[in-house]
């Protein structure tokens, strides 16, 4: 998933796709977050209460389904985004990685190619 | 090796303006590490990636031109760019920077990386793949 969340639809597109392969019974072991779709990831996103919850959408669909979200390190530390362990590596005060995503490298990305019947690109 | 798949990664955008393409290419230089079948593919304005002479000085932002003459050191001499999308933009193969590989099948004889092809010979070489990453 490689585009911001609420600037474009790709972050939307592809939780309704994961929904609905998983409920026709597909399995979706992985989910990869890659350019500005890092920024899903962040815990410290607050949208109006009538909008949907982006981050929490993928965070509760992770844990309920087991996916493995991960984010790639590198566009994510370019775009501000750290785990704890991140953060105190690069000597910064915070960290904002929300629950049920991971931080890893591109490997992950390509392992998947590797291992899976199909992978899906959302994103332009 | 038995699982050894045909990785495809397409690049459509300009080099600067956006990340897709640098980010594009740091994917493609990690994924060499799994010795996978890997080509890239170069169409719309991603053919703009591979241009001689970039210089990026006014703009602030590196110019990672340079890192597409290091792929063939990591086995991935299969560069395949667009014809028609070469011409809609007023450009042919000599606008390109040279890129080579060294054969080792062939004594490690000097052979280009790039390879032009029409837009149909690149619907093809889509088809033929495993796994299409697109940027």
């Amino acid at each position: 998933m490689s585009e911001g969340p609420y600037t474009h639809q790709a972050a939307d597109t592809a939780y309704h796709f994961v929904k609905s392969a998983l409920a026709k019974g597909h399995e979706v072991p992985r989910v990869f977050f890659y350019h500005d779709g890092v920024n899903v990831s962040s815990r410290l996103s607050v949208p109006p209460q009538d909008e949907r919850h982006i981050q929490k959408n993928w965070s509760e669909l992770a844990q309920e389904h087991g996916i493995d979200l991960v984010v790639c390190i590198a566009a994510a530390q370019r775009r501000g985004l750290l785990d704890a362990n991140e953060a105190e590596r690069q000597g910064k005060d915070a960290n904002n990685i929300a629950e049920g995503f991971r931080i890893s490298g591109l490997g992950q990305l390509i392992e998947m190619g590797i291992q899976t019947d199909r992978l899906v690109t959302f994103g332009d | 090796m038995s699982n050894i798949k045909k990785f495809l990664y397409v690049n459509r955008k300009a080099p600067y303006g956006t990340i897709y393409a640098l980010e594009s290419l740091e994917v493609v230089l990690i994924g060499a590490a799994f010795d996978q079948d890997v080509s890239l593919a170069f169409l719309d304005d991603g053919v703009f990636q591979l241009t001689k002479g970039q210089d990026t000085g006014a703009i602030g932002v590196k110019n990672f031109s340079p890192t597409f003459r290091a792929l063939g050191d990591y086995d991935v001499t299969k560069l395949f760019v667009e014809r028609e999308s070469l011409e809609e933009r007023g450009l042919s193969e000599g606008d390109l920077q040279e890129i080579v590989y060294e054969d080792e099948d062939d004594d490690w004889a000097e052979k280009p990386s790039i390879k032009i092809v029409s837009r149909a010979e690149m619907a093809d070489i889509m088809s033929g793949q495993d796994v299409v990453l697109s940027f």
